[in-house]
């Protein structure tokens, strides 16, 4: 209670300072909206139902691209872990790719696909794969043998310990593995959604580039209010019950 | 009943390893970890392994559990070749090799989950018993960080005997442990292995833990690892490791011990 005070407390705070600094007029009120007009905005926006229908279109890009390549990054890392030839090859190739800047796989994208859905799923996808992939190949790399040889003498192989213990032995490193293609992917469609239009649907990156064409201020600065809400939300929705499930169960150090 | 069926005994199983040999081959050569080794183990003895670390005790364990192949010799179990790992064989390691993803019941619970014939809420039972034979019922959801070593060692040894194997093979399972911890775990355990009448083979590098707890002492040496000498222990039960008639055969095999290690094995 005391902690959600505080919290509060603090982005009041913020939102005060903001408003006597337009108030102030030390910069032009149509370079820096106060926080009035852009909640007016974000009202509006979500009374239409544009906002709400941008966000579900970035939304449903994000989560299929994204679950796309979780589904593919995981097993291939488990291969990579497994096999030497694999890890030479495909291992060497996704850490490269992973240093990419998945913005970088932009033009490649539209080339290819066109301005189309299949470009942006594209942009996503490259943007989680690699840190899935590479997370999960660590995490089942630095298994410690002692789990499978116990798993063994108890009767567990083949898919059974798979699914028993090696998956989630390496929970931890596959949670932040996890995090960090949300991370990237989420990045990486926001520049894709803002460089490219696409008549297949506006994303929020689309209400952004409108928002700067149109040289409205308080679009621009409340359209990236939405977005750092719901990456605060995917974090505390997606990531935080099982951080804290590792935590309860591996402990501090863990 | 069914789970009365499964709490009964089973006739504890007897060993017979004969003469057999490893050699780990790594980038750095080879190591000969096990020279002709030849032991058997009646049912229902406590045999324990003692020498300094290097000389093949867990190679052997190893073998015996199912876990590695050996080159040559034979590893048999009440007549029948070991093939592979079998419940029939549980291990108990060093490290406690517990699963920190699952509580203490859960840690339990896994070895009895892969073996047929139980429903789920008999598994509980099962687990329960065992949970309650080592002392830590009260501990059932606990995380495995939060327990203290000696009880992640207790946990370990209710998981190796809950789906009831006939041997239990336990590799230094104390030896990172404090000697009060030790100690304690001493008087549990044999109390545990007259309850749950097993053919029990414990490796130690630590003498008097040897002679407090086996009913037989098997020395090695190393470089190549080999059998060298036996002494039977028959002091009478419950030992206690503070016990001078005790400690009398405890420093009699240590000198024995020190003579095989310092002379290298003739050929
Ligand atoms: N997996 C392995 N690969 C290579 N060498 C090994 C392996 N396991 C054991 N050894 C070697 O075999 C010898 C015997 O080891 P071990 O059986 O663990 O001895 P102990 O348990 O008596 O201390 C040691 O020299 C050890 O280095
Ligand atoms: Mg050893």
């Amino acid at each position: 209670m005391k902690r959600l005070l505080l919290a509060s407390l603090f982005f009041i705070g913020l939102i005060l300072i903001w408003h006597f600094i337009v108030v102030a007029e030390i910069w032009s009120p149509v370079l820096l909206p106060g926080p009035a007009s852009v909640g007016s905005y974000l009202w509006a926006a979500a009374t239409d139902g544009s906002l709400a229908e941008a966000s579900w279109v970035t939304m449903k890009r994000l989560m299929i691209g994204y679950l796309i390549g979780c589904v593919i990054g995981l097993p291939l890392g488990m291969l990579t872990a497994r096999s030497k030839t694999l890890n030479d090859t495909l291992g060497v190739l996704a850490l490269g790719l992973q240093t990419l800047p998945s913005v970088c796989w932009v033009p490649l994208a539209l080339l290819w696909f066109g301005q189309s859905e299949s470009a942006m799923l594209f942009v996503v996808i490259m943007g989680t794969l690699w840190s899935v992939l590479i997370a999960v190949d660590n995490g089942v790399r630095n298994l410690p043998p002692i789990y499978t040889r116990a798993a063994r003498t108890m009767g567990s192989n083949g898919f059974h310990t798979l699914r028993h213990v090696i998956l989630p032995a390496s929970m931890p490193y596959v949670i932040s593995g996890m995090k960090q293609g949300w991370a990237f992917a989420w990045r990486s469609l926001m520049a894709a959604e803002i460089y490219v239009t696409l008549l297949t649907g506006y994303g929020l990156g689309h209400l952004l580039h409108f928002g700067r064409e149109l040289n409205a201020m308080d679009q621009v600065i409340g359209i990236m209010l939405i977005i750092v809400l719901i990456g605060l939300l995917a974090d505390k929705v997606l990531f935080s019950p099982w951080e804290r499930f590792l935590h309860r169960r591996w402990g501090l150090n863990g | 009943m069914n789970l009365v069926t499964e709490l009964a005994n089973p006739p504890p199983a007897k060993l017979h390893i004969n003469g057999v040999s490893k050699t780990f081959t790594t980038q750095r050569g080879s190591v000969h970890a096990l020279d002709k080794a030849t032991l058997t183990v009646s049912e229902g003895e406590f045999v324990c392994l003692v020498g300094p670390s290097g000389c093949g005790k867990s190679t052997l364990l190893n073998l015996i559990a199912g876990l590695d192949t050996f080159d040559s010799g034979t590893v048999q179990m009440d007549g029948q070749p070991v093939t592979g790992p079998g419940r029939e064989r549980m291990m108990m390691f060093q490290e406690h090799a517990l699963f920190p993803w699952l509580d203490v019941m859960g840690n339990v619970l896994f070895s009895l989950n892969l073996k047929p014939g139980l429903n789920k809420q008999e598994h509980v039972e099962v687990a329960k018993y065992y949970l309650q034979l080592v002392g830590l019922e009260r501990f059932m959801h606990a995380n495995i960080h939060e327990l203290s070593g000696g009880m992640k060692q207790r946990v370990a040894l209710a998981r190796a005997l809950a789906p009831n194997p006939r041997v239990l093979l336990m590799d230094e399972p104390f030896a990172a442990l404090d000697a009060m911890t030790r100690e304690q775990l001493y008087v549990d355990l044999q109390k545990i292995c007259k309850a749950r009448e097993k053919t029990v083979i414990f490796v130690t590098h630590n003498v008097r833990e040897a002679v407090c707890l086996g009913n037989r002492v098997v020395l090695f040496s190393p470089n190549p690892g080999r059998i060298r000498e036996e002494f039977i222990v028959n002091l009478p039960r419950p030992r206690d490791i503070n016990d001078p008639a005790l400690a009398g055969m405890a420093g009699e095999i240590t000198k024995a011990l020190k003579g095989h290690t310092a002379k290298p094995a003739e050929e």
